[in-house]
């Protein structure tokens, strides 16, 4: 790879599965819930996350030398704050619609333990570029996480993608439906989420032997 | 020149200057985008009347596509001939009553002295006359809102519901098709009274071909935003009733 040395590759594609932020170390598990019913808002919800951490861990690296101490946290809680107003303008000015869907969650990106973690245990000790990697690496992995759910939702739930109906028409028993079968009512609850996030784990570590602890 | 972080001076000088910053950075981009983002308000308001009207781009079964906010300026002018305002047994006519806002009504109608102006916009469908009637109430998270479309013996012509915070999936299908289009027909008004139409679970009536049973079938997991929307209807309908009595 040209553009990135190899130790800088892996900040970006180690949160994607071996180190993922949702599946192994099992942060910003609330969003992963509550947005997931369907698949666009999961789509925005990940491009959001994606800007925010990647922006706001430059610029806590750029800060890094001047933050005091004591006041770290405060000040990464501003600069998260600070960019989710941004996003949410940004949306309500050019995306009218899915700010609406999106309004509440939007604002709670600022609750998303992974965007304190990371500012916390990594832009806070490495440099601006190094910094965004790991950012846009750990939103990444969260997001891909959340469309993945997003989708088994969606499909199996309500038997839509991105509204489509790609299953046939429940009400009016075609396609899928023709041959006796029901949408899963289930899977659109939180609840739900919560199991395919723990087959996804589950697929990942049989997969991987090195994820499973020693009993 | 090694700065000492650690400093009490320090840290109080480092919160304001970086309050000072983010606040004037926000500040800035919220005056940047304001224009953009009040025009989204208001076409949308136009949109959400109209297509409660039965005027929208609708082409799929499952669509809820409203008109262009680059025509519905003009198309609203078009479609609504007459925007009144009812103030007690006053009506007004004023062509700005789609700005009236309701939930500021709604608060000062809490003081009995208080004459609650209400908005309704009278159009024409197929040389018919619409008028629909702006709803506002609460659901499980925060607001929902909507306009109810209506013919002079209060039918419903069409719906359009929507809302703040409502769960994805659960309560925020209440803005979908196959809820909206349940309310078509159904009627406010029983023998000459009124009779508020209700979400109800389990009327074994699921595509609402029962017109005349003052029921909707609720949607799955949506039972609080389905009871708000039930109050809403309820209160805010009401309220319309003696003007509608004028009309017969």
């Amino acid at each position: 790879m040209g553009l990135l040395s190899k130790k800088d590759s892996k900040l970006i594609f180690d949160p994607l599965a071996d180190n993922n932020p949702i599946t192994i170390q099992v942060l910003g598990i609330c969003s992963a819930l509550a947005i997931t019913a369907q698949l666009k808002p999961s789509i925005v919800m990940a491009l959001s996350v994606i800007f925010v951490l990647g922006m706001g861990n430059v610029v806590i690296s750029l800060m890094r030398n001047i933050i005091p101490s004591k006041i770290r946290i405060i000040v990464q809680l501003i600069v998260v704050a600070t960019l989710v107003i941004i996003v949410d303008l940004v949306l309500k000015a050019f995306a009218y619609e899915l700010s609406k869907e999106l309004s509440v969650f939007i604002g709670l990106i600022i609750t998303n333990c992974i965007i304190m973690g990371r500012f916390e245990a990594f832009a806070l000790g490495n440099g601006p570029w190094r910094s965004f990697l790991d950012g846009v690496g750990n939103a990444l992995g969260y997001g891909i996480i959340l469309i993945i759910v997003g989708f088994f939702r969606e499909l199996l739930g309500s038997g839509t993608l991105f509204g489509f109906k790609v299953l046939g028409d429940s009400v009016e028993k075609t396609g899928l439906y023709a041959l006796g079968y029901e949408n899963n009512g289930f899977m659109v609850l939180p609840p739900m989420a919560l199991i395919v996030v723990g087959i996804i784990i589950w697929v990942q570590r049989s997969r991987n032997k090195e994820l499973i602890e020693e009993l | 020149m090694a700065i000492n972080t650690e400093k009490n001076s320090y840290t109080v000088i480092f919160a304001i200057v970086m309050v000072v910053i983010v606040g004037s950075i926000l500040a800035g981009l919220f005056m940047l985008f304001r224009p953009q983002i009040e025009a989204n308000e208001r076409f949308e308001k136009q949109q959400n009347i109209l297509y409660a009207m039965g005027i929208n781009k609708n082409t799929g079964a499952n669509d809820v596509v409203f008109i262009p906010t680059t025509e519905v300026e003009g198309e609203f002018q078009k479609y609504i001939t007459r925007q009144v305002v009812l103030k007690g047994d006053e009506v007004i006519e004023d062509d700005e009553a789609f700005l009236i806002d309701i939930k500021k009504e709604a608060t000062k109608a809490a003081d009995p002295d208080y004459k609650r102006r209400l908005p309704l916009f009278q159009g024409q469908v197929d040389g018919k006359d619409v008028y629909v009637v702006p709803v506002r109430g609460k659901g499980l998270w925060d607001a929902i809102w909507g306009f109810v479309a209506m013919d002079k013996d209060m039918v419903i012509q069409g719906v359009y519901f929507d809302h703040k915070g409502e769960t994805p999936g659960l309560g925020a299908e209440i803005k979908q098709r196959y809820f909206m289009d349940d309310f078509q027909g159904e009627g406010f008004l029983v023998d000459g009274q009124f009779a508020p139409i209700t979400v109800a679970k389990g009327n074994n009536d699921p595509k609402n071909n029962i017109k005349n049973d003052q029921e909707v079938d609720a949607l799955a997991g949506a039972t609080i935003t389905g009871d708000g929307l039930s109050a809403m209807l309820k209160k805010d309908i009401r309220l319309y009733v003696p003007y509608f009595k004028t009309l017969n």
